[in-house]
C-alpha cells in the first residue's frame, strides 16, 4: 500500500461546517467501539473470525488504530440487522455466519491439523481461496454453499464494515461527511480547501502540508 | 395533523406513502376526499434525523427478510426498497424522466411486451404537472422525443463524472443531456439549492431532494390528510358482498383496524402483492384482486450493468448527485438492436461501502487487490444503464412458510433474465466500452450483474382476463380496491420509474374525482 493521501484525517473536519450533530453522535459511537468486545460469537468463533477479517482486509502494522472490523460485525450480528434479502441457497444471517466460522475451523483442522487463527498467513489465504472457489467439502458447511458464503456474507459484511470506518475513507482520500457544507469545486483535478489532496510522484510534501490545513 | 380514529370510515386508506401513495394521498385529499395513508416506515425529520454516513443511513432501506432465488436472484433493501414515508423517494437518486410515448403501445407499434390503456398525450400532461411540483431541474431542450415544455429550474453543473459521460458520447456521436433531476437548482421556499454532498442515495440532510417526503406530504397535511406511520399493514378486510372495508395494521405493539370506503394498496412491487396474497380469504382464495391468477406475476426489475475505468485525472465522482448527465440515445433508437426495449446509461458516484461492494461482489475482490483497487477511487468513472426487462411471468412474487417478527409471510421474489434481456445488457457493455475508450479511460472493465426498480406485479390493462386493474388502476375484481404504485406497469421501459409512478398517482386521482362525480366510485 502507497501513501496517497498523506497525512489526510477527516475526523480534522469533525467541528467544521461539513459534519452536522447527528453524524458528529453516529461516527463518534463508531470510534468509540471497543475492538475486543464480542457478544455474538464465542471466544472460539471470535478468534476465527478475527483472523478471518485480517485476510479480506489486511491493515497496515504500522497503525496504531486498525478499525475493529470483527467487533463491528459482531455488534451487527448481534442487532440481527438484514440487508433486506437472503439468497434462497443460504440460511439467515446469523445461522450463516455460525455455520461458516465452524466449517472455516473444521477446514483447518482437517487439513493442518490446528485451528484457523494458528495457521500461517499464507495458510489462510489459501483456505479463503479454496471457499470462495468452491472448493472445500467439510460436512460442517451443510447445505450451505460455500461459495455463496463466501461472497453474499462473509465478503459483503466484512467489506461493508470496513468501508464504514473513518480510518478506511482517509486511505481512499474520500471526503466523507458533507452536510450542510456540501462542496464546490466539480470539475477535473479540482478540489475544495475540505478535500484530501493527492500525492503525485513528486509532490508527497505539498499534499500533505495541504492535507495538515483542510479542517 | 388531522387524525381520524379507526371507526371513521375514511373515504381512502393508502397503504404506503412512496411515490405512488404519497402522491396520491395529497391529491386526493385536495381534492376533498378524507385520506388516511399508512406507512410501516417512521416519519423523518431529515435536518435532525439524517447523518451524512453510508452505514447509518441503512436505516431508510426495507430491511426486513425477503427470500431471493431464480436464475438470477436480486439484491434487495437498499438501492430498490424503502421503509420510510415518502417511500424509496427518501433515498432515490432523483432521476426524473418521461417514458417515450411508444411504450405505451410497445406491443402495437414496437413489437414486444404488453400496451398500456392508456394514451401518452394524457401521460404527457400529467409528467408536466409532476415536474413542475417537484420542481425538476433539467435543460432548457431535451434532445429525445416529442417537445416538452423547459424544465421548472435549471440544469445543475455537472461534475467530472458527467463530464466523462458528455465526452464520451461527442466522441461517438450521439446525443446526451444534464439529467433532469428532483433537486432543487436554486432556492425554493425555505429549501436551500442542492449543496453538492453527494449523498443523495442514503438520504438529503439539507432538503434540496423533491422527494414525496419534502413536496406531496405537507399538501397533503395541509389538505387534511392524516399519514399514519409506523403502521404496518398486513391484511386487507372485505364484507360478504366481496368489497373491501378496511385494513388490519399493526401500530404501537398491537393490530388494529381501520376502516375505509376504499382500500388503495401502493406498497410497491413486493410489498403489494404480497398484502394482497396475504389477504386471501375463502372467497378469494387466490388473494385479493387475483381472479386473472396475475397478482405477484411479471415482476420487472431494470438491467443496471456498469462499464468501469480509470482516468488519469482526478474526478472525484462522490461529489454533487451520482447521476448529473445522460444519454438516452438507446431509448429512442431503434436501428442497429439485436434486441427489444431500450436503456439509457448515466454517470455514475458510488459511495465507498457501495464502491467496495463492487469490487468485492462483482470482481471477486479482497486482500490487497481490494486495496489496491479502491485506492483508485478517485480517479474512477463508470457508466451505467437502466434498461428495459421484458414482462415474463415466471418472474414474480409468492409467498413462502416462513414468518416476520409480525407473524406475516415472508415473501419470495424470483427473478431470471430472459435472452432479450441478456442481449440488451450486452450490447450496452459493448456501447459503453467504447464510450470510456473514447476518452482514454483504462483498466475498463465491465460490472456484468446489477438491477434496480421493481415494478409490474400487479398490472394494468384492457380486460379482467389479462390484467389486475384496469386504467385508472382500479382492481377488476373489487370495485373499491385500488393499486398507485409502480406494481402496474405493464412494461418498465428504459428509464427509472418514479416520475411515471407518480405521473400515474396524479391521473387516478383526477378519475377517482371524475368517477365520484358521476356517482361511479
Amino acid at each position: 500500500m502507497t501513501d496517497r493521501y498523506p497525512g489526510y484525517d477527516v475526523l480534522t473536519k469533525r467541528n467544521s461546517p461539513s459534519w452536522n450533530d447527528q453524524t458528529r453522535r453516529v461516527v463518534d459511537e463508531r470510534l468509540a467501539i471497543d475492538p475486543g468486545r464480542h457478544r455474538f460469537c464465542n471466544d472460539s468463533e471470535w478468534l476465527t473470525l478475527t483472523a478471518i477479517c485480517e485476510q479480506v482486509v489486511p491493515q497496515p502494522a504500522d497503525r496504531a488504530h486498525p478499525v475493529p472490523i470483527a467487533a463491528m460485525l459482531d455488534e451487527k450480528l448481534c442487532a440481527n440487522s438484514g440487508d433486506g434479502y437472503r439468497n434462497g441457497r443460504l440460511p439467515s444471517m446469523r445461522e450463516a455466519w455460525r455455520r461458516g466460522l465452524r466449517a472455516f475451523e473444521a477446514e483447518a483442522r482437517e487439513r493442518h491439523g490446528c485451528a484457523f487463527h494458528q495457521l500461517a498467513a499464507a495458510q489462510q489465504v489459501a483456505l479463503l481461496t479454496a471457499v470462495q472457489n468452491g472448493q472445500v467439502d467439510s460436512p460442517a458447511w451443510g447445505d450451505m454453499p460455500p461459495a455463496l458464503f463466501f461472497t453474499d456474507r462473509l465478503l459483503h459484511d466484512i467489506v461493508s464494515a470496513y468501508y464504514a470506518h473513518p480510518t478506511a475513507w482517509n486511505e481512499i482520500g474520500f471526503g466523507g461527511p458533507a452536510s450542510p457544507r456540501g462542496y464546490v469545486r466539480l470539475d477535473f483535478d479540482r478540489r475544495d480547501p475540505w478535500e484530501a489532496a493527492e500525492a503525485r510522484p513528486g509532490s508527497e510534501y505539498r499534499a500533505r502540508s495541504e492535507n495538515a490545513r483542510v479542517g | 395533523m388531522r387524525q381520524f380514529g379507526n371507526d371513521t370510515e375514511v373515504d381512502f386508506a393508502i397503504v404506503g406513502t412512496g411515490a405512488g401513495g404519497g402522491t396520491l394521498a395529497c391529491k386526493l385529499s385536495e381534492y376533498g376526499f378524507s385520506v388516511v395513508a399508512l406507512d410501516a416506515g417512521p416519519y423523518w425529520r431529515p435536518l435532525e434525523d439524517f447523518a451524512s454516513d453510508e452505514y447509518h443511513q441503512s436505516k431508510l432501506y426495507w430491511s426486513d427478510e425477503r427470500i431471493v432465488d431464480g436464475e438470477n436472484p436480486l439484491q434487495l433493501g437498499a438501492n430498490n426498497s424503502g421503509r420510510s414515508v415518502g417511500g424509496s423517494t427518501v433515498h432515490f437518486a432523483m432521476v426524473s424522466l418521461r417514458f417515450r410515448p411508444e411504450w405505451f403501445r410497445s406491443r402495437s407499434q414496437l413489437g414486444y411486451g404488453a400496451d398500456w390503456p392508456l394514451d401518452w398525450r394524457e401521460m404527457w400532461r400529467y409528467y408536466g404537472e409532476v415536474e413542475q411540483s417537484l420542481k425538476i431541474s433539467g435543460p432548457v431542450t431535451y434532445p429525445w422525443g416529442p417537445r416538452r415544455p423547459r424544465y421548472p429550474y435549471r440544469a445543475h453543473e455537472l461534475n467530472a463524472a458527467a463530464l466523462v459521460l458528455a465526452r464520451g458520447a461527442e466522441a461517438l456521436g450521439i446525443p446526451w443531456t444534464p439529467t433532469p433531476l428532483a433537486t432543487l437548482s436554486a432556492p425554493r421556499d425555505l429549501a436551500h439549492p442542492c449543496v453538492y454532498r453527494g449523498m443523495c442515495v442514503i438520504g438529503c440532510s439539507t432538503n434540496a431532494k423533491q422527494s414525496v417526503l419534502v413536496t406531496w406530504l405537507p399538501r397533503a397535511l395541509a389538505a387534511g390528510a392524516e399519514i399514519r406511520d409506523l403502521a404496518t399493514v398486513g391484511r386487507v378486510e372485505h364484507d360478504q358482498s366481496g368489497r373491501v372495508t378496511g385494513v388490519h395494521y399493526h401500530r404501537e405493539g398491537q393490530w388494529q383496524f381501520q376502516r375505509a370506503r376504499h382500500v388503495v394498496v401502493a406498497g410497491y412491487a413486493i410489498e403489494t402483492p404480497r398484502l394482497l396474497l396475504n389477504s386471501a380469504t375463502g372467497r378469494f382464495p387466490d388473494g385479493l384482486a387475483n381472479s386473472s391468477g396475475l397478482v405477484g406475476r411479471n415482476l420487472m426489475v431494470q438491467s443496471n450493468q456498469a462499464v468501469w475505468g480509470i482516468m488519469q485525472q482526478e474526478i472525484r465522482s462522490y461529489k454533487a448527485p451520482p447521476s448529473l448527465a445522460i444519454t438516452e440515445h438507446w431509448n429512442y433508437t431503434d436501428a442497429g438492436k439485436d434486441f427489444f426495449g431500450g436503456y439509457c446509461y448515466m454517470s455514475q458516484g458510488p459511495l465507498p461501502i457501495v464502491w467496495a461492494n463492487t469490487q468485492s461482489a462483482k470482481r471477486g475482490l479482497w486482500g490487497a487487490p481490494l486495496l489496491r483497487e479502491m485506492e483508485k477511487y478517485n480517479h474512477q468513472v463508470g457508466l451505467k444503464i437502466v434498461g428495459e426487462c421484458l414482462p415474463q411471468e415466471r418472474n414474480r412474487v409468492t409467498l413462502t412458510d416462513e414468518r416476520d417478527g409480525l407473524g406475516l409471510p415472508i415473501p419470495r421474489v424470483t427473478f431470471s433474465y430472459c435472452d432479450n434481456d441478456r442481449r440488451l445488457i450486452k450490447h450496452s457493455l459493448r456501447f459503453m466500452r467504447h464510450a470510456l475508450e473514447a476518452v482514454d479511460a483504462g483498466e475498463i472493465w465491465d460490472e456484468t450483474d446489477d438491477t434496480c426498480h421493481l415494478n409490474g406485479t400487479a398490472r394494468m390493462g384492457y380486460d379482467p382476463e389479462t390484467s389486475v386493474v384496469d386504467a385508472d388502476c382500479r382492481s377488476w375484481d373489487i370495485p373499491n380496491l385500488w393499486i398507485c404504485d409502480g406494481s402496474v406497469f405493464p412494461t418498465v421501459g428504459g428509464v427509472n420509474p418514479s416520475l411515471t409512478i407518480q405521473a400515474l398517482a396524479c391521473r387516478t386521482a383526477d378519475r377517482i374525482r371524475q368517477l365520484a362525480a358521476r356517482g361511479e366510485l
